[in-house]
């Protein structure tokens, strides 16, 4: 049975693992989920997103939502700003091309070329 | 949409856009009147008695990308559908209130979905939002208050991965007790 109180646990553990991770991607995701978004599946891009950085044990990416942008013909659309270079949003995100994205990309550096629909300099 | 909860998502986002820093997000489910009930309730910057008798209509929007705005359409649309309705209570400075409502066993309602997903995807993507969900099933209520879960925490970000992780079981767990929405 989950409590409150384990809370306490996690906190002590997460603590001691940020220490050790701080810094080392630097990088914001930003999933849009206006309705256009929302419909076209942004809620489990975002699923994906949170559970591959989990897995690869990655604290240090913000991961944040934000409304429509007017890409709504392209949703669901995700933006890669990692500091010191252009932001990437990527178009007609599945939850596969999500976690490709974080292992490719964020991790690993490498722009995921094809899905890119808009660079901003 | 295909679910209730990917509307409350999306109700929610209006929220966030308003600049609400406390949203509360319920859910009460009784068989006896075979009523679905939902409500977001939020302390953002709320609307004019103008505004809320246009927001009904896909052809306003607060957005300047483009000229029509679904998301309250679709959520009336969908709750008609099903001999509800849509309640907007709002006040500028204050905050609003949307109430949909929906007879529970109606061929047409949409699943209620997956509620936890859409809890952890607004907790992870706004950790500095309180937000409250509340589920009632035939009486029988089930709370969390993120609040209460910050104040825990301490320093440690609410959106952190194992923070994340007891967030899914605890909602699992909690939900799984009173019943969860079909």
């Amino acid at each position: 049975m989950k409590t409150l109180e384990d809370l306490k646990k996690i906190r002590e553990q997460t603590l001691q693992a940020m220490k050790v991770r701080e810094g080392e991607h630097n990088c914001k995701v930003v999933v849009a989920m206006g309705t256009c978004g929302i419909a076209s599946g942004a809620r489990e891009v975002m699923a994906a997103i949170l559970d591959e950085l989990e897995k690869n044990s990655v604290t240090d990416v913000t991961v944040t939502q934000s409304g429509c942008k007017g890409l709504c013909d392209r949703e669901p659309t995700v933006d890669v700003i990692k500091s010191g270079e252009a932001p990437i949003t990527y178009g007609f995100v599945t939850p596969e091309k999500a976690r490709t994205i974080v292992t490719g990309h964020i991790i690993n550096g490498q722009i995921q070329g094809e899905w890119v629909v808009a660079t901003q300099e | 949409m295909r679910e209730i909860s990917l509307h409350i998502l999306d109700i929610v986002q209006n929220s966030i856009a308003a600049g609400a820093t406390r949203v509360v997000i319920g859910a009460e489910a009784d068989n006896n009147r075979d009523l679905l009930h939902i409500y977001i309730k939020d302390n953002g910057r709320g609307m004019s008695p103008e505004m809320i008798e246009k927001v009904r209509s896909p052809f306003c929007t607060t957005r300047t990308t483009r000229k029509v705005g679904l998301g309250i359409p679709m959520l009336v649309a969908a709750s008609e559908m099903c001999e509800g309705g849509v309640q907007i209570r709002s006040e500028p400075g204050k905050g609003t209130e949307i109430e949909a409502t929906f007879r529970l066993s109606h061929i047409d309602r949409m699943p209620f979905g997956d509620i936890i997903s859409t809890i952890i995807s607004l907790v992870a993507a706004n950790p500095e939002l309180d937000i409250r969900y509340e589920q009632t099933v035939n009486g029988e209520l089930f709370c969390l208050d993120m609040a209460d879960v910050r104040r825990e925490l301490g320093d440690v970000p609410i959106q952190s991965p194992p923070v994340l992780g007891w967030l899914k079981d605890y909602l699992n767990e909690g939900i799984g007790q009173i019943g969860t929405i079909p």
